[in-house]
């Protein structure tokens, strides 16, 4: 990004990176345009329509998410035509949805009840037909339900632009366009990895996470910032927390080395947390089997039978063995204690073994 | 002709095959065998006389050519022994004459100005050397051996060439920007998608001068600096296909395509992608996405394919139409081709005149000759002699129009101005019997199911519309619909992401501006005047009309008719099912719908 660009938004005097989209520049600045197709860690698609703007000297109005700011652009972003196009579409959504906001998993997290909210949408002046497709739910963890999707085309686009696996596209065209797998087949029969990407993206209710239904709505859960303990990359995430159980796992976007995405384990593999045969303080094993202790008498314990060994057998009789779930600097900080205070180069890695 | 023997050229297009071409041709086949006839056969594509098909020309030695229309295997052993052997002609078959521009339909063709059909109908598609007879590739050796790029693109901005696939861009300016566009891997990409209702033109080009279109991509290619060119042509033309491929197999015989072509260092070469059939694929970043072997979806421009477009690169994507000109450009140069036209629209313009018309074919005039012109003297006015009502242009994505704009001429900034478009060049024409209400919705109903789906207003908003109208035609109609279909139609068009949907309800706007009457009368009256929507309208039998034949009640499914024999028949309302069967099958036309 070699230079800057100044320009107009709403009246305001704007300097940004060349290269910018309208729609950056104008969040840099705090100007919200509403969106719902999408997402930053994504390709700027255009469909939904609703971040579309008025650039002067355009023929026609421009999406935001989509178009780069150019040298002296005039750009309005919340004029009356726009006000009446987002209803319109809000509208149009909402006459092919199932409203259901009720029992819905996504209320309170749902870019469609927001800007249905904001824009004052409830009744829509168009009434026709609506989609009745079955809900599927054919494996553990992620479940469809088209008749609430809005062809963001968001899961198409993250499952291939992200995750690299191009589980879904659309099928069919016209009022019968909708997201599928191929040949309709059930998420385990395609190269599926239940990652979980597409829910974090889906803006509705129409991709949600099977594990956490009905365990706790956006505003009474309490989000615990924590990092991923199953490898060593150190995504940052969310643990939903209800009464003091975890429901749900996700991760802060554009944050981290993850940037907002997960993998299946750091996504769904949480139940652990709460299981009765988790390991929650050392064990020593004596004579009786294996004793709770205190992490101080654990660690005591490794460190005179450590220095026992060195004494009795030399540095090289002990051996390292680290974990690929450790973060570089923990593995790197156990080599170091291999090294220098142990005196000894046996240090290896479970991802080896 | 100069072996002495009579040349019989059979019309051997889509048209002809479909109208029974293919057993003519093997009844002429026959008969040539016997040996009674000095005579050879050859196959062309399409003249345009699709309302005659299968059609054949009889060129004599001494140079006389009569055309046939409407043969059948059964009518050729007559023709050829009368027209052959005894020299009469048979004038009640007789579509045209060189020696008598009067008989039969030669006026459809004296109103013509022909430079994309200049050889359709006349040259065997399938063989190089009758197009370079006809001083085919000149073009293309000219501008690859004696000019530059820059002056071959100012000799097409002279001409004042403009896109033939709907939009009417300059065709000159936009090989400027591919041409200026960095990167030294480019593409030329031909639209031969062609997708919407009633129009064939680029077709019977393909089928007809498949050269022609090389030939323009040759030099697009050369002048853009694109080594590799795609035909992007829908698999429901094979026959365009396969002349196409073979076209192009011709060509890299000769060495116009491939590596040094014409003898220079130029490289030059074309590929065929076919297109599943889906009329968004014409749309250019569908067209392109779909050649990547992904869903043909639109995505928002800029950035323009002249500067990202097929896999990243720059490309330049024209219209078979557009394409087929240029060639005859270069020739004849560009100023010779904008002496035809008006300020703005320079040469001419091929039409498909379907529908009421009695004409239904492939026409080609020149830019500025008025719609009444094009529909009456041209398509030789309504069939069966009933009222003109309404001529849709440009398809889908075009308006229709009363007979108060008839003077209208073909013009693109003309036609735009009074909501229609010149679009690709289908032209229908409705008549008193077409209901104009009926008409929005057939072609919303195209459009609706050909959305790609991508965004909002299109998918929903022309599915709502459509709605609407179906309710009006079930004369559900509600005094507000026509403020509803309005509303949606403003925002449908100022927020859809291609013009599929920033067209799509043209054909409503303008029904609703020229003939909204129709839709009061089906909302507030509950009635279709055209006689057409079933729910609205009743059949009645006109008594003194009625001869009492019994035709009707015979054919009726339900029994709704009723009478004495020689007495005057009569509909039972309650039991009819308006399926207007008996209609078309009284005799006296006693029988009418209102
Ligand atoms: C929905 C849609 C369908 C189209 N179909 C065609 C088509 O079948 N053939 C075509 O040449 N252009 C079609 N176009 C126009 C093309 O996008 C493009 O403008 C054209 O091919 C450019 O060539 P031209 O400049 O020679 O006209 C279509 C456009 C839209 C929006
Ligand atoms: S879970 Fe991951 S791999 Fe599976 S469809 Fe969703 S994004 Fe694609
Ligand atoms: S306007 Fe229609 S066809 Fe074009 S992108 Fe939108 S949905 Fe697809």
């Amino acid at each position: 990004m070699a230079g800057v660009v100044r320009l107009t938004i709403d009246g305001r005097e704007i300097v940004t990176a060349e290269g910018n989209t309208i729609l950056q520049a104008a969040k840099e600045n705090g100007i919200r345009i509403p969106t719902l197709c999408y997402d930053e860690r994504m390709e700027p698609y255009g469909a939904c329509r609703i971040c579309l703007v008025e650039v002067e000297g355009a023929r026609g109005l421009l999406p935001s998410c989509a178009t780069r700011v150019t040298e002296g652009m005039v750009v309005r972003t919340d004029t009356e035509q726009l006000r009446r196009i987002r209803r319109t579409i809000l509208e149009l959504l909402l006459s092919d949805h199932p409203n259901d906001c009720m029992i819905c998993d996504s209320t309170g997290n749902c870019e469609l009840q927001d800007l249905a909210y904001e824009y004052g949408v409830r009744d829509p002046r168009f009434e026709g037909e609506r989609h009745t497709y079955k809900v599927l739910t054919e494996n553990p963890f992620i479940e469809r339900d088209y008749n609430k999707c809005i062809l963001c085309g968001r899961c198409i686009r993250i499952c291939r632009e992200v995750q690299g696996v191009g589980v879904y596209d659309f099928v069919n065209r016209g009022f019968e366009a909708v997201p599928g797998t191929p040949y309709d087949r059930p998420l385990p029969e395609t190269p599926c990895e239940f990652c979980g990407q597409c829910v974090s993206t889906c803006p509705t209710g129409a991709i949600v996470s099977i594990p956490s239904k009905g365990k706790g709505r956006a505003w009474q859960v309490r989000k615990v910032r924590t990092t991923c303990t199953y490898c060593g990359c150190g995504c940052q995430i969310d643990l939903h927390v209800k009464d003091g159980r975890v429901v749900e796992v996700s991760s802060p976007l554009m944050v981290g080395p993850g940037q907002g995405n997960l993998c299946a384990k750091g996504r769904y593999g949480y139940e652990f947390i709460h299981s009765p045969d988790r390991l929650t303080s050392p064990l020593v094993k004596g004579e009786e089997g294996f004793v709770e202790v205190s992490w101080d008498k654990a660690l005591d314990e490794v460190a005179s039978r450590i220095r026992r060994a060195v004494e009795e057998h030399g540095p090289d009789s002990v051996a390292f063995l680290c974990s690929a779930r450790c973060t570089n600097e923990e593995n790197y900080l156990l080599q170091k204690m291999a090294r220098a205070v142990v005196g000894t180069n046996n240090v290896d890695h479970c991802a080896r073994l | 002709m100069s072996n002495g023997k009579t040349k019989l050229v059979l019309g051997y297009g889509t048209c002809g095959i479909a109208a029974g071409a293919a057993a003519v041709k093997e009844a002429l086949e026959r008969e040539l065998e016997t040996g009674k006839y000095l005579a050879e056969l050859d196959i062309a594509g399409c003249m345009g006389f699709c309302f005659k098909e299968p059609i054949v020309e009889v060129i004599s030695p001494d140079g006389l050519s009569v055309v046939y229309g409407d043969l059948t295997p059964k009518k050729v052993p007559q023709l050829l022994e009368s027209h052959l052997l005894q020299g009469r002609v048979i004038d009640e078959w007789v579509v045209k004459r060189s020696d008598d521009p009067s008989a039969g339909e030669g006026d459809f063709l004296a109103h013509q100005h022909r430079i994309v059909l200049r050889n359709c109908g006349i040259i065997n598609p399938e063989s190089i050397d009758e197009y370079i007879a006809t001083g085919g590739y000149e073009a293309a050796r000219k501008a690859l051996t004696s000019m530059t790029p820059e002056e071959i693109i100012g000799e097409v901005t002279k001409s004042g060439l403009r896109g033939r696939g709907g939009a009417g861009f300059p065709t000159g300016t936009k090989w400027g920007f591919a041409r200026k566009a960095p990167g030294d891997e480019k593409y030329i990409v031909c639209n031969a998608d062609e997708g919407d209702p009633g129009a064939f033109m680029d077709r019977s080009v393909l089928e007809g001068d498949p050269h022609a279109v090389i030939e323009g991509m040759i030099i697009a290619g050369y002048a853009i600096g694109a080594r590799q060119g795609y035909i992007y042509c829908r698999a429901e033309y094979p026959l365009a296909l396969r002349r196409l491929e073979i076209a192009i197999t011709q060509c890299r015989e000769r060495g116009f395509l491939g590596k040094g072509i014409f003898g220079t260092e130029w490289d030059f070469d074309i590929k065929i992608k076919k297109g599943a059939g889906a009329f968004v694929c014409g749309e250019e970043t569908a067209l392109i996405a779909s050649i990547e072997g992904k869903r043909g979806m639109p995505r928002p421009r800029p950035p323009f394919p002249a500067n990202e477009g097929l896999w990243g690169k720059p490309t330049n994507i024209n219209n078979v139409e557009t394409l087929a000109n240029v060639p005859w450009i270069i020739r004849h140069g560009g100023e010779e081709y904008a002496r035809l036209g008006t300020e703005k629209s320079k040469g001419t313009k091929v039409f498909c005149l379907a529908g009421k018309v009695r004409r239904t074919g492939l026409a080609e005039v020149p830019m500025g000759m008025t719609l009444r012109q094009v529909i009456f003297d041209v398509g030789g006015g309504i069939r069966g002699g009933k009222e003109f009502k309404a001529v849709q242009l440009g398809g889908p994505s075009g308006g229709c129009l009363p007979a108060s704009l008839l003077d209208t001429p073909v013009d693109y900034e003309a036609i735009t101005a009074t909501g229609a478009i010149m679009g690709s060049g289908g032209m229908i024409v409705a008549d008193s019997t077409t209901c104009m209400v009926d008409l929005a919705r057939y072609f919303l109903t195209f459009t609706q199911a050909e959305s790609c789906g991508k965004c909002v207003p299109c998918r929903l908003g022309t599915k709502r519309m459509l709605e609407i109208l179906e309710r009006i035609c079930r004369g559900e109609g509600e005094p507000e619909d026509i403020g509803k279909l309005e509303m949606l139609a403003q925002d449908i068009k100022a927020a859809s992401l291609c013009a599929l949907g920033g067209t799509a309800p043209n054909p409503v706007l303008t029904t609703l501006r020229y003939f909204r009457n129709e839709y009061e009368d089906h909302i507030f009256r509950k009635k279709c005047t055209a006689g057409v929507c079933p729910a609205l309208i009743t059949l009645y039998i006109d008594a003194d009309k009625c001869s009492g034949c019994g035709a009707c009640a015979k054919i009726c499914p339900v029994g709704a008719i009723s009478g004495k024999k020689k007495e005057p028949h009569g509909i039972d309302a309650e039991k009819c099912i308006r399926c207007k069967l008996c209609l078309s099958r009284c005799p006296e036309e006693a029988i009418y719908a209102e």
